[in-house]
């Protein structure tokens, strides 16, 4: 629980501190001075008040806050699979939800072109492929583990042969483009209204995933034994899928792309805490955040122009990941 | 609390019948477990050994008869009821995540506290005795994936005890173990017996059957072919019925029956002419 406490303050160290970066200057003096005087603690002038508004308010805040519900919710669902999947190489993709949801937003950027539109149609789409892969699952092998993954993975192999559908008619000048900004991940084009319809659904899903904690690792140890600890191993199975697909799906839809920080994270935050999933899920998604407020700190300062987070998280995940392979080489057992 | 005698026991199958596709898995199987039986389930691989343990612990549903816990049908019992009465077992295996022993047991309480509820430190106390009880303190801390294949059966029979459960179903639980293992293992399995518990324990090596068992049921192609004392049912024909070998029986001071396998060795002139008769083929 202290452990808990403290990654929360550092997330919301991690927060003040990235609003102080950007190409105007701003102290973190100027970030606390700002919060009094919007919580009326404090006079400020009318037009530097007004000017720090629409800096932290309407800029920085909506993407760091965004930053930081993708990032947890990405790491706390990657944790959720793994522990379902028993295996600690899976990533939330692992059922075809990340799939779908690009060729979701595809299809929004082709049709509709508004922002509104393509999200939803990107978590439609993310749901959809999960469903789909569920439902082959279901078909030929009762729902069995291994049938899940084989599900999964031709359920996205479907839905990634369709977003290439989708890109071969997309208009070259002008669609295109986009699609393909968008699956390389982005914070930029978040605002508060958006933050604010995903945040109580993916704050929901991460609690029900840290509340399936325990039953978690039963589960991890196998069905029969799972069973026999009485732990209903299906429904436990398909309330960590259902919350853990609800959240991923809702990150992709608001961020794009975003690879490695479901595979890393967890795994980082096991070798730091152990592996118990009732304290590894809600540290995960604490971690997940602070990771990804911090990566998006250099997404936007390193360059003059911004990296896209989903080029960077791949670039910083993949050396993580060859030394957490070390640590950990255990394949489908 | 782990040295009170646990509550009295029976579980039961009755008329138990499972196909699958064509093939007959378990045909018309019965049988009765009483509170401080040690039962060992003998047979071949394939023999329908573990299909019959998990029909018994409710994981499978047989197409014919039932499994009666204390005279109820099993499905009467919701799956936590069943986990605080029925714990299990399982061979030692190697677990995706490196969980700390103290952890494994501990999973043992779920069946008390539920899966939503954290463990209090009464749960942690159980954990702690029964730890103590099988001489694995030492390895509470210790990563589960990280022990000998001995301390990882220990460990697991810990969890079976922290569950409180007074039957104890267990799948071969000597494979892999030294031989300190195995003979430590049985001294456990016998003191667990005589505390209530009900143990059904399936088994490859009649040594270990006669060394610690009650009872020994004898499993045969999905049938039932033998089921009492060891005394009556290890016999050199059951012996070589079963394995193909010939063994010499005899009783020890305390009455107990011992297998002693017959090795014919080269230099034993009269013994060698009649090792076609000692060494039958197998039968199929």
């Amino acid at each position: 629980m202290a452990r808990l406490i403290f990654l929360s303050l550092l997330l919301v160290g991690a927060i003040l501190f990235a609003l102080t970066i950007g190409r105007y200057p701003l102290g973190i003096g100027d970030i606390a001075a700002f919060f009094q005087a919007m919580a009326g603690m404090r006079l400020m002038a009318p037009d530097r008040y007004q000017l720090l508004h629409n800096i932290i308010v309407e800029i920085r805040l909506p993407r760091i806050l965004g930053a930081a519900l993708v990032g947890a919710a990405l790491a706390s669902s990657g944790a959720a699979f793994q522990a379902v999947f028993r295996n600690p190489l899976v990533s939330p993709g692992i059922l075809g939800v990340l799939g779908g949801a690009s060729f979701g937003a595809a299809l929004g950027i082709l049709l509709f072109g508004t922002w509104a539109l393509i999200q939803l149609s990107a978590f439609t789409m993310g749901l959809v492929a999960v469903g789909v892969g569920l439902l082959i699952a279901n078909m030929f092998g009762q729902g069995s583990m291994i049938m899940l993954v084989l599900g999964g993975m031709i359920s996205a192999a479907l839905f990634t042969s369709a977003l290439s559908i989708v890109k071969y008619t997309a208009d070259p000048y002008e669609q295109l483009p986009a699609i393909v900004y968008w699956l390389m991940g982005s914070l930029g084009g978040l605002d508060m209204t958006q933050i604010r319809w995903a945040a109580i659904p993916i704050a929901g899903g991460l609690v029900v995933l840290a509340l399936f904690g325990r039953a978690l690792d039963a589960l991890s140890m196998g069905d029969d034994e799972a069973r026999a600890l009485g732990v209903p191993a299906q429904q436990v199975r398909y309330g960590v899928i259902g919350a853990a697909t609800l959240v991923s799906a809702l990150s992709v839809s608001l961020a794009g792309m975003i690879g490695w920080v479901g595979l890393v994270v967890p795994h980082v935050v096991r070798l730091a805490l152990g592996p118990g999933n009732a304290r590894l899920l809600p540290a995960s998604a604490f971690a997940g955040a602070i990771f990804l407020v911090a990566a998006d700190c250099v997404s936007r300062s390193i360059m003059r122009s911004e990296i896209p987070i989903g080029i960077l998280t791949e670039l910083i995940g993949i050396p993580a990941f060859i030394i957490v392979l070390h640590r950990a080489r255990q394949g489908w057992t | 609390m782990m040295t009170a005698v646990v509550a009295s026991e029976c579980l039961e199958a009755r008329g138990v019948h499972f196909p699958r596709g064509s093939r007959i898995i378990l045909n018309d199987i019965t049988i009765r477990l009483r509170s401080g039986e040690i039962v060992a389930l003998l047979g071949a691989n394939g023999a329908g050994k573990s299909t019959l343990f998990r029909i018994m612990l409710g994981f499978l549903k047989p197409e014919r008869g039932e499994v009666r816990l204390n005279d109820r049908p099993l499905s009467e019992f919701s799956r936590r009821t069943l986990a605080q009465r029925i714990a299990y077992v399982p061979q030692a295996h190697v677990a995706p995540f490196p969980y700390k022993v103290h952890d494994v047991v501990l999973l043992g309480r779920l069946a008390e506290t539920g899966i939503f509820r954290a463990p209090q430190a009464a749960d942690r106390r159980v954990v702690g005795e029964v730890l103590e009880r099988l001489a694995i303190t030492h390895l509470a801390a210790r990563p589960y994936t990280e022990i000998s294949g001995g301390e990882r059966q220990l460990t697991l029979i810990a969890r079976a005890l922290a569950q409180g459960a007074g039957i104890l179903v267990m799948d071969e639980p000597m494979t892999g173990l030294d031989y300190g293992y195995q003979v430590r293992l049985l001294q456990h399995l016998v003191d667990l017996a005589g505390s209530g518990r009900t143990i059904l324990m399936s088994t490859h090596n009649p040594e270990h059957a006669v060394q610690a068992a009650t009872r020994i049921a004898v499993l045969r192609d999905g049938s039932i072919v033998a089921d009492g004392p060891p005394a009556q049912i290890i016999t050199p024909s059951l012996i070589r019925a079963l394995y193909g070998v010939a063994v010499s029986t005899s009783t020890n001071a305390e009455g107990r029956i011992m297998l002693l396998p017959t090795i014919v060795h080269a230099q034993d002139s009269i013994r060698l002419a009649s090792k076609a008769a000692i060494f039958p083929r197998r039968p199929e």
